[in-house]
């Protein structure tokens, strides 16, 4: 090891900027989502593809973030955070883009056609779930403020009401969910019924994604709560 | 014939001198400066005129007490009185075996101490030259302990300076208005702890001689002068919305960083105090045994022993020193100035209240572990603990490996000049 007769081998990466780049990618490759669907509610052949296409390399760039910061964490590190707190976090961020690449990959796989009755609210139901998306990010990037204060005090406060801001949201996309199940089942047996299951399944899937979201958020509380 | 060869002694002595601090200068001042390198508040070549000046100022006006310590404190030399030639061959030996030990261990990367090089060294002739009974074991027992307690104690005192800046700044609602308030405070802490250490030790041999109320008055004097320029900087500083917006503290960071501006001298100065003199040590008990011609004088350390010091680090940093300072410093990353200062003010303290005492303590380990102690407060992003493990275990093999190799050079002098 070449930096063997000095100190600055002890300071380790710090983890923090890694964790906010992938949190940024995974936030990028959710929002893919919205372009996706209008393209899919216009039957735009060439537009789903090509916003296909970019959920798959979006969601590739942010497995690749993803093993690079689990190899900046070897656990010779003593941080002021748990590890695995740490890994936690970034596990959960990294299903935020696995959903968003699931629901278009089902979406395409299926040819889906979006009945009028069901289509312009799932798109809503997207958007409200990336908002929750972005308010995650939101609170993520907090975390080198975090780390400077040492845990303590008003960035504490400030990150607890960024988290309560995102639990909001994400409540509001299950209420959106409710209703589109709800308007999903009043017309269920005039559309062919796999079709319907799919839907069905869409919509869990996208629900999952904000639920995700929402999960970034309470696992940074616990990191608050130490 | 110790007369006549009083000059070659002499010479060897300060040319093996100048190899240590040299070494030294090249490698070791790059630890106690790459914290404040790597966060990017001083540049290298004001890192490197920081080090010059301060390294300098430590070894001559506070390296004297731990000189003393390696030159007559670790050998008992009433054995010696009938062969005076031993001890000089034993501190040649020692002084070279440190310098080559320094210089190997740079070579290949690992962390070695230079305190304990020469410690380790002085025991190894000592014990295996001229006898078991001619090492104070008791005085070597001290020595070893300061090694563990001097870590623990800046580690401690980094702990507690961490968390009143988190008390008095970070954790509040105005950060800035406060950092601007308290900073100034830290500063007279770390001036005035310095200088009334440097005082009381005795500053004599420069020709100032102050009583008790009179060192509070110039340290207390010294750290007020320090904090009010440290004001004027400090009331300069703006605010910069752009890096605000990025990272909401940048600008309480700016003004910890005149702070550490501060520390920063303050730890050169402590490393001058410390590791200068080990390597002025050796020089100045071959110079006192060849001038008088017996192991018993007591002249003090003679001031141009202490500039031998000085100069070879000086040497050292304008040679090679800049170098390993600037690669030390850009492998530091992620410390803030809010840590940087803690770790270095705590550290500090800890070395020029332990050279006061006499003990030849490890600055990098006592820096290291006042890291440790801001680390331990929440204050580091991230530690390798496995590099901390291989500083600590360098510890264990420096001092072997200094009394080996002064075994063998203590051999071979005594075959070559004997």
């Amino acid at each position: 090891m070449v930096s063997g007769y000095n100190i600055s081998g002890i300071f380790g990466r710090s983890p923090v900027a890694p964790l906010q780049q992938h949190m940024a990618k995974v936030r990028e490759c959710a929002a893919e989502l919205v372009p996706f669907v209008q393209a899919v509610l216009a039957q735009d052949a060439d537009g789903i593809l090509q916003h296909r296409g970019r959920i798959e390399v979006l969601e590739d760039e942010a497995d690749e973030l993803k093993k690079q910061v689990r190899l900046h964490l070897p656990n010779s590190l003593f941080m002021p955070v748990a590890r695995t707190d740490l890994l936690e976090i970034l596990r959960v961020q990294d299903r935020i883009a696995n959903r968003a690449k699931d629901v278009s990959g089902l979406m395409v796989g299926r040819r889906m056609v979006l009945p009028e009755v069901f289509g312009p609210g799932f798109l809503q139901l997207v958007e409200r779930a990336l908002a929750t998306v972005l308010q995650a990010e939101r609170s993520i990037n907090e975390l080198d403020e975090l780390f400077e204060t040492g845990f303590r005090g008003r960035e504490v406060d400030a990150v607890q009401r960024m988290i309560e801001e995102l639990s909001t949201l994400e409540s509001e996309t299950d209420s959106i969910q409710i209703k589109l199940r709800e308007s999903l089942f009043k017309v269920e047996d005039t559309l062919p019924p796999v079709n319907v299951m799919f839907f069905y399944r869409i919509v869990d899937l996208t629900g999952e994604l904000a639920d995700m979201a929402l999960r970034v958020g309470a696992r940074l509380l616990l990191l608050l709560a130490k | 014939m110790i007369v006549e060869a009083e000059a070659i002694y002499i010479g060897l002595a300060v040319v093996f001198g100048l190899f240590m601090a040299w070494g030294i200068g090249a490698n070791d001042v790059a630890n106690a400066m790459a914290t404040s390198v790597g966060s990017k508040v001083l540049t290298i070549r004001s890192a490197v005129l920081v080090a010059a000046v301060f390294e300098f100022a430590g070894a001559v006006l506070a390296g004297g007490a731990v000189t003393s310590t390696i030159r007559k404190g670790i050998v008992d030399s009433s054995l010696l009185v009938d062969q005076p030639e031993l001890l000089i061959y034993g501190m040649l030996a020692s002084l070279l075996a440190a310098g080559v030990w320094l210089l190997i261990a740079s070579k290949r990367g690992w962390p070695v101490s230079t305190t304990h090089s020469i410690v380790g060294a002085i025991v190894g002739f000592a014990a295996v030259g001229i006898g078991m009974e001619a090492v104070k074991w008791a005085k070597v027992g001290t020595i070893v302990m300061s090694w563990v307690v001097s870590p623990l104690t800046a580690g401690i005192i980094a702990y507690m300076i961490f968390s009143s800046v988190q008390y008095l700044v970070l954790e509040r609602e105005d950060p800035l208005e406060r950092a601007r308030r308290y900073v100034p405070f830290y500063m007279f802490l770390a001036g005035f702890t310095i200088a009334l250490v440097t005082i009381f030790k005795g500053l004599t041999h420069v020709g100032l001689d102050l009583t008790r109320a009179q060192s509070y008055a110039t340290a207390a004097g010294i750290g007020l002068v320090i904090a009010i320029i440290g004001k004027i900087f400090i009331s300069r500083i703006k605010v910069d919305p752009d890096a605000e917006r990025a990272f909401h503290y940048a600008t309480v960071e700016r003004v910890f960083g005149v702070l550490m501006v501060v520390t920063a001298c303050g730890m050169a100065f402590a490393h001058g105090s410390n590791d200068v003199a080990n390597s002025i040590g050796p020089v100045a008990a071959v110079v006192a045994i060849a001038s008088s011609g017996s192991v018993g004088a007591s002249a003090a350390v003679p001031m141009w022993v202490l500039l031998v010091g000085g100069v070879g680090i000086v040497i050292g940093l304008a040679t090679y020193g800049h170098k390993v300072i600037a690669t030390v410093g850009h492998g530091i990353t992620h410390l803030t100035p809010s840590r940087g200062f803690a770790a270095e003010l705590a550290a500090a303290s800890t070395i020029v209240v332990a050279s006061g005492t006499g003990l030849p303590i490890s600055t990098t380990h006592t820096l290291v572990g006042a890291v440790l102690g801001v680390g331990i407060a929440r204050g580091i992003a991230a530690i390798d603990l496995r590099v901390v493990r291989s500083i600590l275990m360098s510890w264990i093999i420096t001092i072997p490996a200094g009394a080996t190799l002064s075994i063998v050079f203590f051999y071979g002098l005594r075959a070559l000049l004997g």
